[in-house]
């Protein structure tokens, strides 16, 4: 696609040239060149992006109504059936609940990155050691992760060997029901993406002139008053697109429980229950109306953050 | 003691105790991969220290059986152009953005940003028969063309550039002959090389670390990329934890190195790349 684009482009540029050392060139085939230009280094990524972000969403909604399999010629339109499904099985509905313990693993995670990234700005030995430390689970890759951490929970695993040190013997399999799995899932989840909020804080955080932290020590400002007073006013967009990534996170949740258990014991999150009634139960129909649904909660999500949080939408809309 | 001593003493307590949080899992499963299946066996406990710690056994074993050189060869052609795809749409993009006005900017601009918004995994459904329909299900240019397709951030960090970039050199070039395209081939793109070098790391771990796409859209096992080879691992080696060990290390060191060797860079770039 990309080679069209560039012979194209060439073609155009060919042209232009061409028409360049004649003393009057014809202002209308001029003009239309000039026209087109942006167009030609645009083609290849708006093909893309249509096909492969736009398309499907549009045909995803339609497929939403109806009870296509995915693989046969035939589908039917049946209304907002699946719609009805999604919000009155029991069963397919639960999956938000999951979202729930990872919602909260958030919370932790995002006091934690706010909690070192404040520690770790101000001069702290061997910084940037734990800095890398911190930050290096983020570029793991999630089946490593995912493995790294089966063994963690492994009956005599990791976990169970670092407790008897400590004299507790525990008797529990730690994925062995839905709430200790799930608990048990949420925290890897925090495991692996703490350290990139906690850079994006750090970053913020040394964004803020020095001055500032000099003026309120000689006002005689301890360190609780300047993290109220100037880190926390000066990362605050930041914060903001944090809490929102959070949420989508927290709601679109795959890897980590799918590599790890499968879905099973309760820790089916709604992008595994998609997948799995797309792929093995060929319910596409149905599949696509759960996406449908997701989709508009991330969105509103994200629609309420811009209201509350006008100057970080700024900084987005900045792209213009 | 002071209440400051102590305090700094608590500020130390915590950040020693949230490294061995991160590193005792690995150091666990780095432990593990060089134990022998004997000694799994013997279960002496996860914490123990391997009988030879030069026992690279289990490396060879994963490495072989666990097809990990054809899963590297899959990752490293798709990392080529997807990289080299990304690097050219994105640049593309940004450049015809800020130096053109054109009619229906605002809204090409519109799409590119809302399609930020929409996660990649809510619209797998629908995208799978739009690649299916091209024929591409179960190739390497699955991955590739997703890849390249919807990465908003990459373009942001391009345009981010650009805009720098002094539109006198531009004019300059056009006095001397030099049309858009050579413009853009010959003084945007060279000038791009920071951001290229950004865009090149961000998107190179996101690639590599992606298990979502490659698994859905190649299941053959000859096309397996490191994670879902990976991911296979949990079929023939079953409970045998010290081959899963040291598949799973094989995996990470990549990373750790490129890690250790581009630190600054990095943070840079996923803080360029999220904040957008």
């Amino acid at each position: 696609m990309t080679d069209t684009t560039e012979k194209a482009a060439a073609t155009a540029a060919g042209a232009v040239a061409q028409a360049a050392p004649e003393p009057a060139p014809p202002p209308r085939t001029a003009r239309l060149w000039r026209g087109l230009t942006p167009w030609l280094f645009l083609i290849a990524p708006l093909a893309l992006l249509i096909t492969f972000t736009y398309a499907p969403i549009a045909n995803m909604i339609a497929y939403s109504f109806t009870d296509w399999d995915g693989v046969s010629p035939e589908l039917h339109y049946i209304g907002g059936q699946n719609y009805t499904e999604i919000f009155t099985r029991e069963d397919l509905f639960q999956v938000f609940f999951v979202s729930g313990y990872y919602l909260a693993a958030s919370v932790v995670q995002i006091v934690a990155a706010l909690y070192f990234a404040t520690i770790l700005s101000f001069n702290v030995r061997f910084r940037n050691f734990f800095k890398g430390v911190l930050f290096f689970p983020y570029l793991i890759n999630g089946v490593a992760i995912g493995f790294v951490f089966l063994y963690f929970f492994q009956d005599g695993g990791t976990l169970d060997a670092v407790l008897a040190l400590f004299g507790y013997h525990a008797d529990h399999a730690w994925l062995g029901t839905p709430a200790s799995a799930n608990v048990s899932l949420a925290g890897v989840s925090v495991w692996r993406y703490m350290g990139l909020n906690f850079v994006l804080f750090l970053g913020a955080i040394q964004s803020i002139p020095g001055e500032l932290y000099e003026a309120a020590e000689l006002d005689g400002a301890g360190r609780w008053h300047q993290f109220r007073y100037i880190i926390a006013p000066g990362i605050r967009p930041v914060l903001s697109l944090t809490v929102i990534l959070s949420i989508s996170g927290s709601l679109s949740v795959f890897e980590i429980p799918y590599i790890m258990t499968g879905g099973a014991t309760g820790t089916e999150t709604f992008v595994i229950q998609t997948i799995k009634l797309a792929f093995q139960f060929n319910k596409t129909g149905l599949a696509s109306a759960a996406a449908v649904v997701l989709l508009l909660i991330i969105l509103a999500v994200t629609w309420v953050q811009r209201r509350l949080v006008p100057d970080s939408a700024d900084n987005r809309m900045d792209l213009g | 003691m002071t209440r400051r001593a102590l305090a700094r003493t608590l500020v130390y307590l915590s950040l020693i105790l949230a490294a061995v949080v991160v590193l005792l899992p690995l150091g666990v499963v780095v432990l593990t991969s060089l134990k022998s299946s004997q000694e799994m066996a013997d279960d002496s406990g996860a914490l123990t220290l391997p009988d030879n710690l030069l026992n690279f056994h289990n490396y060879v074993t994963a490495f072989q059986d666990g097809r990990m050189l054809s899963a590297f060869g899959n990752t490293a052609f798709i990392l080529l152009f997807a990289i080299g795809g990304t690097v050219l749409i994105g640049s593309m993009t940004a450049y015809a953005i800020d130096r053109f006005t054109f009619r229906f900017k605002k809204l090409v601009v519109a799409l590119f940003l809302i399609a930020a918004l929409v996660p990649g995994v809510t619209t797998q459904v629908a995208t799978f028969q739009i690649v299916n329909s091209f024929g591409l299900f179960d190739t390497r240019w699955a991955p590739i063309v997703l890849y390249m397709g919807t990465d908003i951030v990459s373009i942001y960090i391009f345009l981010q550039f650009v805009r720098s970039i002094p539109i006198s050199l531009d004019e300059s070039a056009r006095l001397d002959g030099a049309n858009t395209f050579t413009i853009y081939w010959k003084i945007i793109l060279p000038l791009l090389k920071p951001a290229i070098a950004t865009v090149v790391i961000v998107k190179g771990i996101t690639v590599y670390n992606d298990f979502y796409i490659p698994f859905l859209y190649m299941p053959s096992e000859d096309l397996g990329v490191i994670s879902t080879s990976l991911f296979r691992f949990r079929g023939p080696f079953g409970a045998h934890w010290e081959t899963i060990s040291a598949g799973a290390v094989l995996v990470i060191l990549p990373t750790l190195i490129v890690f250790l060797f581009l630190q600054r860079f990095i943070y840079n770039g996923f803080m360029r790349g999220a904040t957008k």
